[in-house]
């Protein structure tokens, strides 16, 4: 897979990413390289490493070895694996969107101060401006209505749906889901799987950690199955779902289906 | 024994004069210990791990020692290095570096319970340490750190009464004086009590008006 993630067009590419914690292996050489607009959806038991690996991707965390290249250029750390400073990660953690399965709004702000802050603090819009583009996302994701709600006052997936808005807002590259509807109440997982989709269809690039094999069939260009640190199998939904090559991907849908 | 009401007449008005010194005294080491103190916490969470060692091994110090020796410590050792300060200052001073010491540590630990996806989040959208830190962490710990802080200034005013052993004449020591002459120990010092108890209450209430005024989300 190597030369795979070695393409120039990549938006996002990782090179042999590990990590471990304590001793225990999480990630054991994770290659992967996201295209222009393309849906990728990770699916795989838990512990098989699919959110470090996304945590990754922004440098949230840090891999213990392997390159992350944000078209081309490495993310985090220079070549030789040495950090790069807290300016410099920052402005390339401002073009990834993450979105995280405990939402993580900021609790003391509206859901319009949720989104503008980053436009304003990070991006350095005007206030009219960063306002402006915040009610933008928030109609994007159909919550105009809620823009002077606080998180408290906001149901689960309304403040998923924020969070996304929050994480469009900086007008990111690629947008990275953390398991975004494993938190919710099921009768909401709906909305915000909506709007992933209607992101996916607008042509937006993003890379999903999810159980939602439904959302995978029906938006993903390509599956990812990880287990035990390692992309085990890839391939587009119909490959993955309905004849997958390896055992254990076999054993692992057999589960999801009992 | 019988209760000298005469000598509690008379002794108001001196009394109430070092009420003065001690409330002037303790507002001015509120000020600065409070801004010391939101300081040192804001160091304490510095990305440089000698400042955040620095300000744990002063918090520890001031901890582990007891008020009045680092009273005589700033009134006895400051003019060996050259400083001379008039008893006021040195009182002053002493007060708000105690004081500074644990709100430092009320903030650093304010800020720490702030649950982590706050500013993973905040990472996440590009900001730096230090605009999470005023944008998103320093507000949301308004409510942990204001009622300890305000609890800790009163614990300051109360403080304020060991500064007679270095002759302030600030409430204590003007009772003292009362004492030497006229020897009246319970009256006086019944009548101190009181006017302690008065003022912490005015601060306390103070304190309970702010804590309400803070907001909820």
């Amino acid at each position: 897979m190597g030369d795979v993630a070695m393409k120039e067009s990549a938006v996002i590419a990782a090179e042999g990413l590990t990590k471990a914690y304590g001793g225990r292996t999480v990630l054991a050489g994770v290659s992967i390289a996201i295209e222009e607009g393309e849906t990728v959806v990770i699916i795989g038991p838990s512990g098989s490493g699919k959110t470090t690996f996304l945590r990754c991707l922004n440098y949230l965390e840090t891999p213990d070895a392997g390159t992350v290249r944000l078209r081309g250029v490495p993310v985090g750390a220079d070549r030789h694996g040495r950090l790069l400073p807290e300016a410099e990660i920052a402005k390339q953690r401002s073009r990834i969107g993450f979105v995280f399965q405990r939402f993580n709004l900021f609790a003391h702000l509206t859901a319009e101060d949720n989104v503008a802050i980053g436009p304003r603090r990070v991006l350095g819009l005007s206030i009219e401006e960063a306002h402006r583009r915040a009610r933008e996302e928030l109609a994007r994701v159909h919550l105009e209505d809620h823009a002077g709600k606080r998180p408290s006052q906001l149901s689960g997936g309304q403040q998923q749906r924020v969070a996304i808005a929050r994480a469009l807002a900086m007008r990111p590259e690629i947008i990275l889901f953390d398991e975004p509807t494993s938190a919710l109440d099921p009768e909401l997982v709906g909305e915000v799987l909506d709007v992933m989709r209607e992101l996916a269809l607008g042509g937006m690039t993003l890379a999903a950690v999810t159980h939602e094999m439904r959302f995978a069939r029906a938006a993903a260009d390509r599956v990812l199955f990880m287990d035990a640190g390692l992309v085990v199998e890839e391939g587009t939904p119909n490959e993955i779902f309905d004849a997958p090559r390896e055992e254990r991907t076999r054993k692992f849908l057999a589960h999801l289906h009992e | 024994m019988v209760f000298d009401w005469g000598l509690v007449g008379k002794s108001i008005p001196l009394l109430a004069t070092g009420l003065m010194m001690t409330l002037k005294i303790c507002a001015l080491a509120i000020v600065f210990g409070t801004i010391l103190g939101g300081l040192l916490g804001l160091a304490s969470l510095s990305r440089l791990k000698a400042v955040r060692w620095a300000v744990m091994a002063y918090v520890d110090f001031i901890r582990g020692t007891p008020l009045l020796i680092q009273i005589f410590l700033v009134y006895f050792a400051l003019p060996v290095v050259g400083i001379n300060l008039p008893e006021f200052w040195a009182g002053v001073i002493a007060l708000s570096l105690n004081a500074a010491g644990f709100i430092a540590e009320i903030v650093r630990a304010g800020v720490g319970s702030i649950e982590k996806g706050q500013s993973e989040a905040a990472r996440s959208i590009g900001m730096r340490h230090a605009q999470i830190l005023f944008y998103i962490l320093l507000p949301q710990s308004l409510r942990a750190v204001v009622p300890p802080t305000t609890n800790e200034l009163i614990t300051l005013v109360k403080g304020s009464a060991l500064l007679s052993v270095i002759s302030v004449y600030e409430l204590t020591r003007a009772g003292q004086a009362i004492i030497a002459v006229h020897f009246a120990p319970l009256e006086i010092f019944l009548l101190i009590a009181i006017f302690y108890y008065v003022t912490i209450s005015i601060l306390a209430w103070l304190s309970r008006w702010l804590e309400r005024r803070l907001p909820v989300w």
